[in-house]
């Protein structure tokens, strides 16, 4: 694990709700902290080389730009290939998360979770026949599970 | 939403430059004006179009925990269930879904002892079994959602 002093510490809780809307960002969160902003840019570029940020950028709220059916799919697959099939369903450019995660026998037999999302329940079935035939032969079972409603959801700050 | 909504946001997806003048940067690359940029992201965040901007850390990294959990509660508690597992600061989103295990939520703590003390008052505050379902592994995406 890497260990993060302080000042980069400091640095996340400065930008994890956000980056400053200003023409400066690095020089404000510096003011900020009483850093220069060469030291904020050198830490947070270290940050970002060290995967500690994943990115930097725009999340876009999936059902404002129109995609509405978000499907958590779950797969029952072999353990031993699981690492070989999860890789592959993470390739495909419409799976925003995928997952190893354990079952709970018997009513959980699922290990492999794939979340996909589409504008249509069209496109997101057909999302589901591409996963199917990518898994093909090695599935002994599947299930999608949609929202029906979002119960809470906080200003999170990583995901 | 316009040509250069969608632009900007597909853009932004793939990255944001660490530099003196970023706005800037990715404006010229936009052919338009650095305020311009920030006025139009100012407002996909006013309007809930984007979510956020900025730096999305890595939690388990930073020694934070995170976890999967779900519950079946039973429809004629759902209300009361949900009143009980949102209160805890820990949860971060909650979604009812449609499966016999019909409430699943994300738990975040800065350390992972605090994933299971959670779990287990969450277990004695409601009388129903957490399924908890932590990765165990996480496969590289890529998504990008065309505006």
């Amino acid at each position: 694990m890497i260990t993060l002093d302080v000042t980069d510490l400091a640095i996340m809780r400065a930008t994890q709700a956000g980056l400053p809307l200003t023409p400066k960002p690095y020089q404000q969160i510096a003011g900020q902290l009483g850093l220069t902003a060469e030291e904020v840019m050198t830490r947070m570029t270290a940050m970002q080389e060290h995967g500690i940020i994943r990115r930097i950028g725009a999340v876009p709220n999936h059902y404002k730009l129109g995609y509405r059916y978000n499907g958590m799919t779950v797969w029952n697959v072999p353990d031993e290939i699981i690492d070989e099939l999860g890789q592959k369903v993470g390739q495909l450019d419409f799976v925003s998360h995928c997952y190893h995660r354990p079952r709970h026998l018997p009513e959980w037999p699922y290990n492999l979770f794939a979340m996909v999302h589409g504008k249509s329940q069209e496109e997101v079935d057909n999302q589901i026949q591409q996963i199917a035939e990518l898994l093909d032969g090695c599935v002994q079972g599947y299930d999608v599970l949609y929202s029906t409603k979002i119960l809470k959801k906080t200003g999170f700050r990583s995901r | 939403m316009d040509e250069i909504d969608r632009r900007i946001i597909n853009t932004l997806q793939d990255g944001f430059p660490i530099c003196d003048t970023p706005y800037r940067q990715v404006a010229m690359q936009l052919g338009l004006t650095e305020q311009e940029l920030i006025d139009r992201l100012q407002a996909f965040l006013d309007n809930d179009t984007l979510t956020r901007f900025g730096p999305l850390y890595h939690a388990e990294l930073m020694g934070g925990a995170l976890t999967l959990a779900a519950v079946k509660a039973p429809p004629e508690r759902f209300a009361e269930i949900t009143g009980i597992i949102n209160a805890f600061p820990e949860v971060a989103h909650n979604y009812a879904r449609n499966h016999a295990l019909n409430m699943w939520f994300v738990i975040a703590t800065e350390t992972p002892e605090q994933i299971q003390r959670t779990i287990t008052a969450i277990e004695q505050q409601t009388g129903l079994t957490v399924y908890n379902m932590p990765k165990i592994n996480e496969y590289f995406v890529r998504l990008k959602l065309e505006a």
